[in-house]
């Protein structure tokens, strides 16, 4: 087929691509958003149902308050108007997973309209429009594999059925697969920092649907778009549209016309495969939702969540930039997660050193964790013991060398760090006296290199350093080293 | 002394001097129906055990002396969509056959922490949906006071329960009328509240907007009563109301002299005389009462029957999709696929007019024809509503007969549904208002055997006790039997 040849990029570069997401966001409220029963995940199926989420005839819903709170905080942080009233609707189809046969969704009186979040495109900050914000039930699950019968039968585990989802829908603003890429990275840092979900891709907590569209590079007139499903990370993610939007162009490169229809991704294949065209599209005849009364968010209960929301990962960047003085790079990377943000700001505080703190977790810490195969979350290392070992740093009791090794060390054993420069006599060497013995003996050693030194060649002060350092196993404080060979070496 | 014929005042009074236990009067019931129900056909099942032992329970709690609940050692009948724990719950429907349910209703758990007997389940129309209780999937139910005719629908069990007095007094469920219009064909007291009064926790739905659990019984004693014990709020149903509940039965006693009742003149238009005399006679016993009777004018009432047919399909059709064999209910034998098992579930599992109404509701919801139907109703359900308020400017009640016509013979308008749907045309404009209605006797026909006439009060949202007071005045002037 013609769309596996690679695109010339001039031709590419003759259209712009339109995307907008869907991003369903799985709350993390303690019951489910229409009855009481646990949202707990990976129990055994059918474990966490009744009479509500099983859909049993005559059963009621009854709103959770926590969902529309997490939501309303949400729509918030992502800058929406939270509307005073808005209505739950029923969206109608059948699966066998979509116990009443509808889902409560909203449609046209949502939570929450025209946000927006800020994305860092490249060069300059965008702002990609958030369309609205919306509550919604999940629905349960369809297990067709895995199971000895799964030829002819397909199990159903309602567990998930009724756990509250927020659906946010943004405007088609995005430009390129990186922009989208960027985009969700951004919103997840957000909904992580308000502590609504716990966006895991895997356990299906955060899903993502795109539209896509191309259009002539400066065309007003927006083009035919397909809805890609099954982005179920965000590498996939990236490498969906990518393709996608190479499709179109070779479609309608050919002189053909982009056909309005769902496409799925295929990992295996990478590729996306047209699954439902429009003429066989759904109607999900939505009415209002006649067992809930309309939802109302007053606004003392609006303030209320805004009083909730954390500073956000752009002020805090901001801050660590300038407050502590770092580079935009690494005030980024350590704003771009709650986790990461925490550990460094109580390692901060606690060694009353940032710069240094930012180097260890960013550096050193990062490098050994990933090699542990662990994240921040669950490092070994504490920030407190962190700042300790920071604290042994700064006041020149060890070198960097030896506190990489101790840090390391801490990792494996758990011991904090003084206990381990005690246990093993790893103490960096400042006291004078020690130092100026060593440098006195490394110096009758070696006569000739510390003639060249009086003679003018300075640069062998270097090797000395390091021979005196060899000599005390690394433990001298080679700031200190450095001052006491300058006196020695001097011509008397 | 008959024990099927009391009121429940004079229950409480004989339990009270042990003149009977309740476990006599359980069983005098079910030894009547054993008898009689034959020829009505008012149960689908019967709960001996759970209404002998609740029995029981009543009967050692008078013997330690304590004092009668509101209910207490009283039989009742439940209509067949409402869940009772542990008992069938079919709605009359082959779909849910053979369905046991897990749960209690709300007003079927709040009459038996009131002491009341459940007696057994009673007929209805298919979920609810029908006039004459012929859409029952397993047999009609017969009106008590001629056996060819039918008992309206579409908690007709229940309406003959009471009238043949197989129950003192019942539940039923009212969307369209299904309360009043059966009450009105077999000569009882049947009473839906306003939206929200009583809860729906557990009636199976048809249409939500406009479902309602009400009472039925042969005095307004009664009704108001029982309706006392089921109003109120339940956290388990988001559309019931916190509007504070009064003491009915002594509401009801307030005189009504001077009470201003309206008649609209819209319910008139084209009524037969045998309908006719019999309200124009109800009307003159008030004006003796001392009320100020008023001609009144409902104008959009003539959209009334489009409107609600438009409205509870709609939700009808969204309601029972979970009747899709996936979880429980009948599932059909052979098939292949998915697909198929829908198909053919749904097709062997719903009746023909469970059918109609689902495809009617499908089709008025689907995209381009939504604006066109589904919202014009609601449109003209909100002129219905505002006919309403402007009229209870004037008025205090409104008085019209309850249906245009007395019991029909069985068949005679099954293979005309719009002539069925016709059979509601008294009663649908108030379900769709929200407010509440009660259908009391009001005379009778000169057919052989006579035929009972109702009369509908209708009344400001969550004004249930002035319905029952201006109900219990007219009850209390001259009796039911004749107007």
């Amino acid at each position: 087929m013609a769309q596996e040849t690679q695109l010339a990029p001039e031709v590419r570069s003759r259209y712009e691509a339109v995307i907008g997401l869907e991003v369903h966001v799985q709350l993390l409220t303690r019951s489910k958003i229409f009855c009481s029963c646990s949202t707990r995940f990976g129990d055994p199926p059918n474990s966490h149902v009744c009479a509500v989420c099983l859909g049993l005839p005559g059963a009621l819903p009854v709103l959770n308050r926590e969902a529309v709170s997490m939501a309303v905080k949400a729509a918030l942080a992502l800058n929406c108007a939270v509307n005073p009233q808005s209505r739950f609707a029923r969206k109608n189809y059948f699966y066998p997973d979509l116990p009443k046969g509808y889902q409560i969704s909203q449609y046209d009186e949502p939570l929450a309209e025209h946000g927006w979040l800020e994305i860092d495109s490249g060069e300059q900050m965008r702002r990609i429009h958030i369309t609205r914000v919306h509550l919604e039930e999940d629905a349960g699950k369809s297990l067709h594999e895995g199971f000895a019968d799964s030829e002819e039968k397909s199990y159903i585990d309602l567990n998930r059925a009724g756990v509250p989802l927020i659906e946010i829908v943004s405007e088609p603003d995005l430009r390129s697969p990186e922009e989208a890429y960027e985009y969700l990275t951004q919103l997840k840092t957000v909904i992580l920092y308000l502590g609504v979900s716990d966006c895991n891709m895997e356990e299906g907590s955060l899903r993502v649907d795109a539209n896509v569209s191309v259009r002539p590079s400066g065309a007003e007139k927006l083009g035919t778009k397909t809805e890609v499903k099954n982005l179920n990370s965000f590498r996939y993610l990236q490498k969906a549209l990518a393709y996608e939007v190479e499709r179109q162009i070779v479609v309608l490169e050919a002189g053909g016309g982009i056909e309005q229809e769902t496409r799925l991704w295929d990992s295996r294949a990478q590729k996306t495969l047209g699954m439902r065209s429009k003429e066989f599209a759904h109607d999900y005849r939505y009415f209002p939702e006649p067992d809930l009364l309309p939802l109302a968010v007053p606004e003392v209960w609006r303030e209320e969540v805004r009083r909730t929301i954390p500073e956000l990962p752009r002020a805090k960047e901001a801050r660590f930039e300038s407050e502590c003085a770092l580079p935009k790079q690494d005030a980024k990377l350590l704003a771009a997660s709650p986790a990461t943000a925490n550990f460094f700001e109580a390692a901060a505080k606690l060694s009353g050193e940032p710069k240094s703190s930012a180097n260890w977790i960013l550096n050193d810490l990062a490098f050994l964790l990933q090699e542990m195969g662990k994240s921040l979350e669950d490092s070994p290392v504490s920030a407190d013991q962190l700042a300790e070992l920071i604290v042994l740093y700064r006041d020149g009791k060890i070198s960097s060398k030896i506190g990489k090794e101790i840090l390391r060390t801490m990792a494996r054993t758990g011991k904090r760090a003084a206990d381990i420069i005690a246990e093993q006599g790893i103490e960096q060497i400042s006291d004078s006296g020690k130092i100026v013995a060593v440098v006195r003996d490394v110096i009758t050693a070696n006569p000739r290199q510390a003639e060249q030194f009086r003679s003018g060649k300075t640069a062998t002060l270097g090797w000395f350093v390091g021979q005196v350092m060899k000599a005390t196993n690394g433990q001298a404080n080679p700031q200190k080293v450095r001052e006491v060979l300058e006196k020695e070496l001097a011509p008397r | 002394m008959d024990l099927c014929a009391l009121t429940i005042s004079e229950i409480h009074s004989g339990l009270g001097r042990k003149q009977f236990s309740a476990e006599e009067l359980a069983r005098a019931h079910f030894e009547r129906i054993e008898r009689e129900d034959s020829a009505v056909r008012a149960y689908l099942s019967l709960s001996p055990e759970r209404a002998l032992a609740q029995a029981k329970k009543v009967d050692a709690a008078i013997a330690r002396g304590e004092p009668l609940a509101p209910l207490a050692g009283v039989p009742i009948a439940v209509k067949d969509v409402l869940l009772t724990r542990g008992l069938p719950t079919t709605c009359a429907s082959k779909m849910l056959a053979h369905f046991i349910a897990p749960y209690d209703a709300t007003a079927v758990e709040r009459v038996e922490a009131a002491g009341a007997l459940v007696l057994g389940k009673t007929n209805c129309d298919e979920f609810a949906m029908g006039s004459s209780t012929e859409n029952s999937a397993f047999a009609p139910t017969r009106n008590p006071s001629d056996l060819t005719r039918v008992p309206g629908g579409s908690s007709g069990g229940s309406a003959a329960a009471v009238a043949a007095r197989l129950a003192p007094i019942a539940l039923g469920s009212d969307t369209g009328g299904s309360i009043r219009q059966p009450a009105a064909l077999c000569g009882v007291v049947g009473m839906m509240g306003t939206y929200g009064r009583v809860s729906r926790y557990g009636l199976v739905a048809f249409a939500s907007s406009l479902d309602h659990v009400g009472p039925f019984g042969r005095s307004v004693g009664d009704v108001a009563r029982l309706l006392g014990v089921i109003a109120g709020r339940d956290p388990k149903d988001s559309t019931s109301a916190g509007v504070p509940v009064p003491d009915y039965p002594a509401a009801m006693e307030a005189d009504v002299r001077g009470l201003k009742i309206g008649v609209p003149k819209e319910y008139f238009n084209g009524l037969s005389a045998a309908i006719g005399d019999n309200i124009e006679r109800g009307i003159d016993r008030f004006r003796k009462l001392g009320c100020a009777v008023k001609p009144i004018s409902l104008p959009h009432t003539d959209f009334a029957i489009a409107c609600y047919y438009i409205i509870c399909t709609a939700e009808a059709s969204s309601n029972l999709a979970r009747y899709d064999g996936v979880r429980f209910g009948y599932r059909a034998p052979g098939f292949s696929g998915l697909r198929e098992m829908y198909q053919k579930t749904r097709d062997g599992g719903f009746g023909p007019e469970v059918k109609r109404r689902i495809m009617l509701g499908t089709y008025v919801l689907s995209s381009g024809y939504y604006d066109a139907y589904y919202l014009k109703a609601q449109r003209v359900r909100t002129l219905i509503a505002r006919d309403f308020l402007e009229a209870f400017d004037d008025v205090d009640v409104i008085l019209t007969p309850t249906s245009p016509i007395p019991a029909f013979k069985l068949g005679e308008r099954m293979d005309d549904p719009l002539q069925m749907y016709l059979a509601d045309i008294y009663t649908v404009t108030a379900s769709l208002a929200g407010i509440p209605g009660i259908s009391i006797p009001c005379g009778s026909t000169r057919d052989n055997p006579p035929l009972p006439v109702g009369m509908q009060l209708l009344a400001r949202h969550f004004d249930e006790a002035r319905l029952l007071q201006a109900a219990r005045a007219f009850e209390r002037a001259g009796g039911f039997e004749a107007a």
